[in-house]
């Protein structure tokens, strides 16, 4: 239980300090986003008055009025009602609601992915650690490169390829838009049919960039675990290989992967948002470029929130798994 | 598993003809072994000659390292030569959108007309400096919290272990994504977008880093060393950091990675440093002029593989330093175990025995 309460007492602090960063960040950049807004609609020939500044100050979740004190209250008092202000670019929609609209799309595409490249990753790299120089193994330093290549130019190099060269996926967009009869969004088949052939790029980006680093991770702990006593002692006792592969060593040496899964993710997320960019899949990547790219302020603030949250949730849940699987990181708490 | 007569084929038991065709030029029979540290206890013998201390930190040659350095070395003497002796990149010209090797370009013109061979140049050169200087600040903060804390201990270690915690879950791009974009153009400088990328990058390794400086602290050589009566900085500097070398130098490669990375995608979202010019600047003009939709393979191809080389090059580095952390890691493929002298029957019978 201790184990429990201390991981979601720290997931409340890890969250603290995202919401805390997110409302000191415009406040403390020299830019001052309120001027940059003013200094836009000057150039568009609007008259400004000291009431639009005013305006556009509450807009902005009341930057500049008041005290910094005042201003937290303020900002903490909105968040609990669920109100992350309105978008300017696409006013007067509500933040909330664009990232309603968008937080499904990212979820599912790198959740799916994500647990795609995990398991086939973690299968590879069992294999390549179990059989040492083998073919798999030899393949390691190649499978490199797919680590270090930037998500968005995997993107570009798959769309060159799969969609200019021969055209055999779309180019852009979760699901087709265009089409008649016209797909709407939802639980239905046809729906899920675009989604999936809009999705498969997108998600063999992820898979292909991230799971080298899950096989290299899994593989060096495979190597590691397969030196200790315990698999001599199985191996000995005439258990089956594929029962000390699994059962003692895979299980053992799973284990740094999943206790390094903030760091693997937080490459994952980082990669998703530039590569949604690039295929303008409709989530929250590629709102967030839409949100800097037209100095949207607000939908900014919101997706850089949802992001972290849904970060923080992703950690929790695989640190509360961690503690189901492994009993000593409950008995070290 | 082997029998008790056969010969252990792991390479870092120092009975074992494993030094054949490794450091031959030291003959120290436990290469770069001792300081490790999975080894337990002090490193045994008394005071080898500084040479041979320093040689045992150095990664052994293995081919990984040598493609590695090879890469590595290449990319960035062409990033030290190349904006030298290259056209400049951004003079432009009538010939737009040239293939590679049409009108004399060697990899062809942007929509500009401007030498995409030059642009390479620069832009490498630019992602190096940023990569190194945000590597090597990365470093320096992750020791602080990492090490410094760690070995101090009690609230301090506590507070900072949280600390780092907190920072680790906290997604990084986006929060450099929204740092960057409140400040206004003209500001963002090449040194402030590297502190950003430093400040948001640090956490994993200092986790790293703290792991081990916890499992050095509690040897007993460092115990003898404070009863001794070393000052604080001295055990820190003497006696702790030589250990932590290796995973240094480990972390700082994969900070740097990181940061090349990291600047990529800031640029492409075009909220790259003021002025600097990357491999991640020119992928976002590539982008920007549809690059892809004119199939100008050559403007947006090289920039990407470039970065995704120079990543490689550093992990297979980073692969030969793995190896001295923790010697279990070595090579043990078929061309290693040629080199132990097995005969081939002796081979045969330790793959099928599944010897690791």
């Amino acid at each position: 239980m201790r184990f429990y309460l201390q991981k979601i007492l720290f997931y409340l602090i890890a969250f603290w300090a995202a919401l805390t960063l997110n409302f000191l960040i415009p406040r403390m950049m020299p830019g001052d986003p309120v001027s940059i807004i003013v200094m836009k609609m000057a150039a568009a020939g609007q008259t400004i008055t000291p009431q639009t500044r005013h305006a556009i100050s509450v807009q902005l979740g009341g930057i500049g009025e008041g005290s910094l004190i005042s201003q937290y209250w303020q900002y903490l008092g909105s968040l609990i009602h669920g109100d992350l202000g309105v978008s300017i670019a696409n006013y007067p929609v509500k933040v909330t609601t664009i990232l309603q609209g968008a937080l499904p799309w990212t979820i599912t595409l790198v959740g799916l992915a994500t647990i795609i490249a995990f398991v086939l990753g973690i299968s590879l790299g069992i294999l390549a650690g179990w059989k040492r120089g083998s073919f798999l193994d030899n393949l390691i330093p190649v499978v490199t490169f797919f680590q270090a290549v930037p998500y968005f130019w995997l993107a570009l190099i798959l769309l060159l390829f799969f969609s200019r060269t021969w055209q055999i996926f779309p180019f852009a967009q979760g699901y087709d838009t265009v089409a008649w009869p016209i797909i709407v969004p939802g639980w239905n088949w046809p729906f899920i049919k675009s989604a999936v052939y809009h999705g498969a790029l997108p998600a063999a980006t992820i898979v292909l960039s991230s799971i080298a680093g899950w096989m290299l991770g899994m593989r060096n702990m495979m190597v590691s675990t397969l030196s200790e006593d315990y698999i001599l002692t199985a191996e000995a006792k005439g258990l089956t290989p594929r029962r000390v592969r699994i059962v003692y060593a895979a299980r053992n040496a799973v284990l740094p992967s999943l206790s390094g899964f903030a760091i693997s993710l937080g490459f994952v997320v980082a990669g998703s948002i530039v590569m949604e960019t690039v295929f303008s899949y409709p989530g929250i990547g590629f709102q967030l470029w839409k949100a800097v790219s037209n100095n949207d302020y607000p939908l900014m603030q919101g997706t850089f929130l949802v992001i972290s949250v849904a970060v923080l949730a992703a950690n929790l849940l695989v640190d509360l798994m961690l503690g189901l699987i492994d009993p000593r990181t409950r008995a070290r708490a | 598993m082997p029998s008790t007569d056969q010969p252990d084929p792991r390479p870092s038991a120092p009975t074992t003809p494993t030094q054949e065709g490794r450091s031959t030029d030291q003959p120290d029979p436990r290469p770069s072994t001792s300081t490790t540290p999975t080894q337990e206890g002090p490193p045994t013998g008394a005071s080898p000659s500084p040479k041979r201390s320093i040689a045992r930190l150095l990664p052994t040659r293995s081919a990984k390292l040598i493609a590695g350095s090879a890469m590595f070395a290449l990319v960035a003497l062409w990033a030290i030569i190349g904006p030298f002796v290259v056209a400049d990149p951004h003079a432009i010209s009538t010939h737009m959108l040239s293939a590679p090797g049409q009108d004399g370009y060697l990899m062809g013109t942007n929509q500009a007309g401007q030498d995409l061979w030059a642009q390479l140049a620069y832009g490498t050169r630019g992602s190096l400096i940023i990569g190194l200087s945000v590597g090597l600040m990365a470093l320096v903060l992750s020791a602080f919290f990492g090490v410094l804390g760690t070995y101090i201990g009690g609230a301090i270690d506590e507070s900072f272990a949280l600390f780092t915690n907190v920072v680790l879950v906290i997604p990084g791009l986006p929060l450099t994504i929204v740092i960057a974009n409140y400040v206004p153009p003209d500001q963002r400088g090449l040194f402030l977008i590297s502190v950003v990328l430093a400040v948001t990058s640090w956490a994993a390794s200092a986790r790293v880093l703290r792991s081990v400086t916890l499992s050095v602290r509690g040897r007993d050589y460092v115990a003898a060393a404070r009863i001794a009566g070393e000052p604080t900085w001295r055990v820190l500097v003497v006696e702790i950091l030589p250990n932590l070398i290796p995973v240094l130098a480990s972390q700082l490669i994969f900070a740097v990675i990181f940061a090349i990375l990291g600047e990529a995608g800031l640029s492409f979202l075009g909220l790259g440093a003021n002025g600097s010019f990357t491999l991640g600047t020119m992928l976002y003009f590539a982008w920007q002029s549809l690059a892809l939709t004119q199939g100008a393979w050559w403007w947006f191809v090289p920039p990407g593989l470039v970065i995704a080389i120079l990543g490689m090059a550093l992990s297979l580095i980073n692969f030969s330093i793995d190896e001295i952390i923790n010697p279990k890691l070595r090579d043990s493929t078929r061309a290693a175990r040629r080199k132990w002298g097995l005969t081939p029957a002796q081979i045969r019978q330790l793959e099928q025995e599944n010897v690791r």
